[in-house]
């Protein structure tokens, strides 16, 4: 199981949290003016990268609140984890990325 | 090819077995080739033999990261079913079936499909009347279905604990769906592939996708540049990664998917298993382990290995409803990577790409619709559009909306 560290409750165990899917996605802002193939592209469309992934999660049964996480597809490793809101960190690790 | 007949193997048993010869050739790439096909699992062979054998279409590629069948062919849970409810995923399902049906004969390899019957349970009121549109939704296509009452459940499995937390109030069953051997899948498909004179090559990453002019061009791979006027994409859990060096996205989210098989026993289980409800899902190979698949994990990973808690909460549905198991011993625990679609079913088409088509999407169900997936791929390809199977599962059904939505069929929930 893994540890995952919530930005405001510290480090839990990973079958307290829920799975946000990818970070990052803002909504757009005209909405009324977009194509089909906008909203597609919005609505699914995701990376779904092999490697770092900005993603979202939920500390669901602790606080109940949202943050942003970057971590390693392959390892599962997590790299940063920062509130909604907050810029995400220039340098998430000592040991560097991948 | 040297075909497996009776006389074969008493001719070659009075050679001690000796003069039997390789099951397919291991070439070098050639500088460029019709058609490559990214991907040596069971759906990337079974798109490269149905090409050669109904398409004249020329040379053709299978190029593998790995070793051939290594990935998700190798690591499913090896059952075959059509049971699905809309008409479109149903026709595709069924084409498999009975592409199933005449495989081994086909490929003239032995790939033990056992038609043993799959039963779905139901645990709810809800889950009955499900069951029921599902049921009648099958035969209105004419795929065989029926729903079993409590105690016809109860006659084909005796053992099996009805009074669980969530009861059993009843089942579908399809007696034509079963399991197969998922490595002879792949070996069948890549000796009558090879036999058509497909090269297959593997370990043999492809690396990058060259485009002229909003066409492919070929692919740079780990062994170099190879040239290719049509490239398909069958790469299950990395499509996205592929999607990616083409220069286009996809609706797909890679998960570890887990599984996991028992000690070998006595014949005991006749059938398949299966609870959406509860998340259950068991077999016995015919080799005697307890077979099963767990559920996928809820975040995306490509690591190959899953999450404990699901196997957890897997294991505890299936020790409540045959506390019989309960004190197997389980062997061997893997994840393969499933790339799941938002409407759990495939997309199988074109690409924004000239020349570059895509078959992926299969999520946690791909293995039963191998030779149909194949059949339908390599008329994509040879032709350059959909087959009207395939038709409805084009990539840009997520831009007009017309999505096909079988989560109420798929064995795993997503």
């Amino acid at each position: 199981m893994l540890q995952i560290e919530c930005p405001y409750c510290g480090a839990r165990a990973e079958s307290e949290f829920a799975y946000g899917g990818e970070g990052g996605v803002a909504r757009p802002a005209d909405t009324e003016a977009m194509s089909d193939d906008e909203w597609g592209d919005y609505v699914f469309m995701r990376r779904n990268p092999k490697g770092l992934h900005h993603e979202q999660w939920r500390h669901a049964s602790g606080c109940g609140r949202w943050f942003q996480a970057l971590r390693d597809t392959v390892s599962c490793r997590f790299y940063a984890v920062w509130k909604i809101g907050e810029p995400m960190p220039a340098s998430p690790s000592d040991e560097g990325r991948p | 090819m040297q075909k497996f007949s009776i006389w074969s193997l008493l001719r070659n048993a009075l050679s001690y077995h000796e003069g039997w010869q390789q099951q397919w050739r291991s070439p070098e790439p050639q500088r460029e080739y019709d058609v490559v096909v990214i991907g040596g699992g069971g759906h990337g062979l079974a798109t490269a033999y149905y090409l050669a054998k109904e398409h004249r279409v020329g040379r053709i590629a299978v190029l593998e990261r790995g070793w051939l069948g290594g990935g998700n062919t190798a690591r499913n849970t090896t059952i075959v079913r059509s049971n699905y409810l809309w008409d479109e995923a149903t026709a595709l399902y069924e084409k498999s079936m009975q592409l199933w049906e005449g495989l081994s004969q086909d490929l003239n390899y032995n790939v033990m499909f056992s038609q043993r019957g799959v039963m779905n349970l139901g645990h709810t009121l809800q889950d009955l009347r499900d069951i029921e549109r599902r049921v009648t939704a099958n035969r209105l296509n004419g795929v065989d279905a029926e729903v079993l009452s409590p105690a016809q459940i109860l006659a084909m499995l005796p053992f099996i604990n009805l009074n669980t937390r969530y009861p059993v109030l009843g089942a579908s069953l399809q007696r034509r769906a079963g399991v197969a051997r998922h490595d002879a899948v792949a070996w069948g498909f890549a000796r009558a592939a090879d036999a058509l004179g497909v090269d297959i090559v593997q370990n043999c990453e492809v690396q990058g996708i060259r485009r002229e002019a909003g066409a492919v061009v070929g692919v740079d791979t780990a062994r170099g540049f190879i040239g290719a006027k049509k490239v398909a994409i069958v790469a299950a859990g990395h499509s996205s990664v592929l999607a990616a060096l083409a220069g286009f996205r996809l609706p797909l989210e890679s998960h570890p998917l887990q599984a996991l098989v028992s000690e070998p026993l006595k014949p005991i289980l006749p059938t398949v298993v299966m609870s959406n409800a509860i998340h259950a899902y068991i077999s016995q190979s015919d080799k005697g382990d307890l077979v099963i698949g767990a559920g996928i994990d809820a975040y995306t990973g490509y690591g190959q290995r899953g999450s404990y808690p699901v196997i957890e909460g897997t294991l505890a549905a299936i020790v409540e409803l045959f506390p019989l198991f309960s004190r197997v011993r389980m062997n061997r625990q893997w994840a393969g990577i499933v790339d799941v679609s938002p409407d759990a079913c495939p997309i199988i088409g074109l690409t924004p790409v000239r020349g570059l088509t895509i078959n992926c999407g299969w999520g946690t169900g791909g293995f039963k619709a191998t030779p149909g997936s194949g059949w339908v791929m390599a008329h994509t390809v040879a032709q350059g559009r959909p087959h009207a199977l395939n038709a409805a599962f084009s990539l840009d059904r997520f831009h007009s909306g017309r999505l096909i939505d079988e989560h109420g069929a798929a064995a795993v929930a997503h």
